[in-house]
């Protein structure tokens, strides 16, 4: 639960903290995040704020029920549209088109971040699982990458479920938890997050508070 | 790059450090902490490479120390490099002087570029 920002990550480089040493960072522009709907447990049976990020720039590639819905909140379109479940008292203390940026988070805290991995296509076993493969000598042929046994005989006759085997790798939500805010930057609504985050760049995130740590 | 990201890397650059090239010999000065005290260890020898833009960057420093060739390689906008001297700058006509781990003695001096 509570509120968390959409962002759109830019890269990633390293920057060198008091102690002399060099440290990987992502820079993250998160927000300015606009509350585009409120959803409460009387109209949608939950409490959430809808947020918006990233102004469309071609307008004209919106479709209706998006323009709609934005029109609805007085609002240009946004290319990125997330909820957030929040508490009551929340709910009420901010309104449609209000708008929330970095400073929400600080240096020092931990977030969780959540993004859509980069695609890796039809992968095999030994990228996909980290399986080691056949032995590369002693008579091996035509089998170097392959995984092992799938299964037995006569009992049970077939192949368990969720055997895991060669298919499609990556483009999958993933969230990556307890990275450490290194930097929050006001004015640009820029994000500096120690470690890297999933997902391309220019690929957007969610950035939440970090559920395994104390507040 | 995104042109955010070049501007948090150049934030963090050190432009106090005299410019250095490959070839270059040069004494470089590094803090080294010690449980809480602190001292400074000093490194010379001839740039042998130079890599990475921005903050990224790195050179690499040769020196043969009692015949055995020893390589140090140093983050260009390191806070804990106190300071670096230039002693001389060499002509050199390659990018990365990997050819001189195979050289010893006088075959792997450099010639000087006066300037």
């Amino acid at each position: 639960m509570g509120i968390g920002l959409l962002g759109k990550k830019l890269g990633m480089t390293q920057i060198f903290i008091e102690d002399g040493s060099a440290i990987p960072v992502t820079v993250i522009k998160a927000g300015p995040c606009v509350v585009v709907q409120k959803k409460t447990v009387l109209n949608d049976g939950y409490d959430a704020l809808q947020l918006g990020f990233d102004e469309v720039q071609k307008v004209k590639r919106v479709n209706k029920p998006i323009t709609g819905h934005f029109k609805k909140a007085n609002l240009p379109p946004m290319g990125f549209l997330r909820e957030f479940r929040v508490d009551v008292e929340d709910l009420e203390t901010t309104e449609v088109g209000g708008e929330f940026s970095v400073d929400i988070f600080e240096p020092g805290q931990f977030v969780d971040v959540t993004g859509t991995s980069k695609g890796k296509g039809f992968a095999g076993v030994m990228k996909k699982y980290h399986f080691k493969g056949q032995t590369a000598t002693r008579g091996t042929h035509e089998f170097f990458r392959h995984g092992g046994s799938i299964g037995q005989n006569m009992t049970p006759g077939r192949t368990m479920k969720g055997m895991k085997m060669p298919g499609h790798m990556g483009s999958k939500k993933v969230t990556v938890q307890n990275l450490k805010v290194i930097d929050v930057r006001g004015d640009t609504n820029i994000l500096l997050i120690e470690g890297a985050v999933p997902g391309p760049t220019n690929g957007f995130v969610i950035i939440k508070r970090a559920v395994k740590k104390p507040q | 790059m995104n042109e955010m990201v070049d501007l948090i890397e150049k934030e963090h650059m050190r432009l106090d450090l005299p410019e250095i090239g490959v070839g270059d010999i040069v004494k470089v000065y590094t803090k080294i902490h010690e449980g809480d005290k602190e001292r400074i260890q000093m490194f010379e020898g001839v740039v042998i490479r130079r890599r990475g833009g921005n903050t990224r960057a790195t050179f690499t420093i040769r020196k043969v120390s009692y015949g055995v060739g020893i390589e140090k390689t140093f983050p260009v906008h390191s806070p804990l490099i106190d300071r670096i001297d230039v002693l001389s700058k060499s002509k050199v006509r390659r990018s990365k002087l990997y050819y001189l781990r195979n050289l010893r003695g006088k075959a792997a001096k450099l010639k000087e570029k006066r300037v």
